[in-house]
């Protein structure tokens, strides 16, 4: 094997950075006003899908600190209690982290069935956190919906997903 | 070598895991720490969430741009689809306006003569910014904008947010080049409001749902479904008279109210400066015992 060079040894290592750099797209998709319909509320969990996804396939690319810090930057940028998205999707995480070889070389309907699992979780607990924060019911209508809306679109986020992994071990 | 390497990879394995977990256990502490914190000490976030939306403002001005396109898109082919029925609405309601017209402009000039008689103290006029909504609380947890004013444009916290339909709610933070407001639906938004037809007075709560309520209504209030609902002035933030919404709904516990705003429209909001005379600027004002600025 002959060393690589400086080129390709930078190359693999901003490879590597993708988890990342996609999970940060999905805060800023999340942020943004997509002024369509009653949207706002229900604006799916774009960050929750590339945790997940990531979480199983290549949880060394997205270590919790990473977790951590884009939450807190999605908190920040949205509004919510800052803390509260760094606590359930470090929850959800550490959860992942211990089921991720189940769901190795299954099915994609196997991953989306153990997504379809989670996302009820994560709205869950992001809602008694919610309501604990303010002392007040907050409605947990959005948050259903929400994770409803998440849980039909995560296929389409898979394929873009996948795409990308591929296209991040070519050549590793 | 192969041996030594092969005991120090079964050294370090665990020892990265152990890490891991430290890290985990770390961040979940932080994670609430900072959350406890945010509660108990908001201006402490205040001013980190002005930094980040001024870092951030860029970025998002760029990318809202596109939101905003396909955003119209759909709105377009939504219009496209009813253009008749629309054109008629349309048509039957500029015959009313034109009527309205006549008759606001006989009631305006009478409005002028009377104030000249009793010598009325005219309400101090408010200065604005017009700013864009670049950012929107993607979730289920607040209802705020991010809008590309700040500081640096007059704008400051507690300034009044309307769009020519309303009102649209309040800053609540301002960094330099961006302010976020939180809108009247919020649970945390509280606006002193008036209704218009019996002067009844009571504050706007919202409570995340689309409909904010009454609250503080005087036990024996007339309130009906349809009354207008404007802001009333008290406190000196909000100039009064601006308008809110209609009472959409009553009953024996509560009253609720339709907001005129289209929040699915809310591309761009005016911040008004709104001084009373005699409040002095809030520089210039004495802090607490203990208040930082």
């Amino acid at each position: 094997m002959r060393a690589a060079t400086w080129f390709e040894r930078t190359d693999i290592q901003l490879r590597g950075l993708t988890p990342f750099v996609f999970t940060l797209l999905m805060v800023l998709a999340s942020a943004l006003p997509w002024h369509l319909p009653s949207f706002a509320p229900v604006t799916p969990a774009f960050t929750a899908m590339a945790i997940y996804y990531w979480s199983i396939y290549r949880p060394d690319k997205l270590p919790y600190a990473a977790t951590f810090s884009l939450a807190m930057l999605l908190d920040l940028l949205t509004g919510t209690p800052l803390g509260l998205s760094a606590l359930v999707y470090l929850l959800l995480q550490v959860i992942l982290n211990t089921q991720r070889t189940f769901f190795h070389g299954k099915p994609f309907l196997v991953v989306w069935w153990g997504f379809s699992l989670v996302m009820p979780g994560v709205a869950l607990v992001s809602w008694i956190i919610a309501s604990l924060y303010f002392n007040a019911l907050v409605p947990p209508m959005p948050f259903i919906i929400q994770a409803v809306l998440t849980i039909l679109l995560y296929p389409l986020f898979a394929v873009v997903l996948s795409a990308l992994h591929r296209h991040m071990i070519k050549d590793q | 070598m192969r041996a030594y390497r092969g005991r120090a990879l079964l050294l370090a394995l665990p020892l990265k895991s152990l890490i891991q977990r430290f890290a985990f256990v770390l961040l979940v502490g932080a994670a609430i720490t900072i959350m406890i914190l945010s509660r108990a000490e908001p201006r402490l976030v205040d001013n980190l969430r002005g930094a980040v939306g001024d870092a951030a403002t860029p970025i998002l001005e760029f990318l809202s741009h596109p939101a905003a396109s396909f955003a119209s898109l759909v709105e377009q082919v939504d219009a496209a689809l009813d253009v008749h029925a629309e054109n008629a609405r349309l048509e039957a309601q500029n015959a009313q306006l034109l009527k309205w017209q006549a008759v606001a402009a006989q009631i305006s000039r009478e409005n002028e003569e009377l104030r000249q008689f009793l010598h009325v103290v005219p309400d101090p006029n408010a200065s604005f910014t017009t700013a864009r909504v670049i950012s929107d609380s993607g979730g289920p947890f607040v209802r705020t904008v991010l809008i590309n004013a700040g500081k640096k444009n007059n704008v400051r916290k507690g300034q009044a947010a309307i769009t020519n339909e309303g009102l649209t709610g309040r800053v609540v933070s301002a960094g330099q080049h961006s302010a976020r407001i939180l809108l009247l639906t919020d649970l945390n938004s509280r606006i002193p409001v008036v209704v218009v037809s019996s002067r009844e007075r009571a504050v706007l709560a919202g409570d995340n749902t689309p409909n904010p309520r009454l609250e503080f209504l005087a036990v024996d209030a007339r309130v009906h479904v349809g009354n207008r609902i404007v802001t009333s002035g008290q406190g000196g933030i909000f100039p009064p008279g601006l308008p809110v919404g209609i009472v959409s709904s009553v009953s024996e516990e509560r009253a609720l109210v339709q907001p005129y705003v289209n929040w699915d429209r809310l591309e761009y909001v005016t911040v008004l400066d709104y001084t009373l005379p005699g409040f002095l600027p809030e520089t210039k004002r004495a802090g607490r015992i203990g208040e930082f600025r």
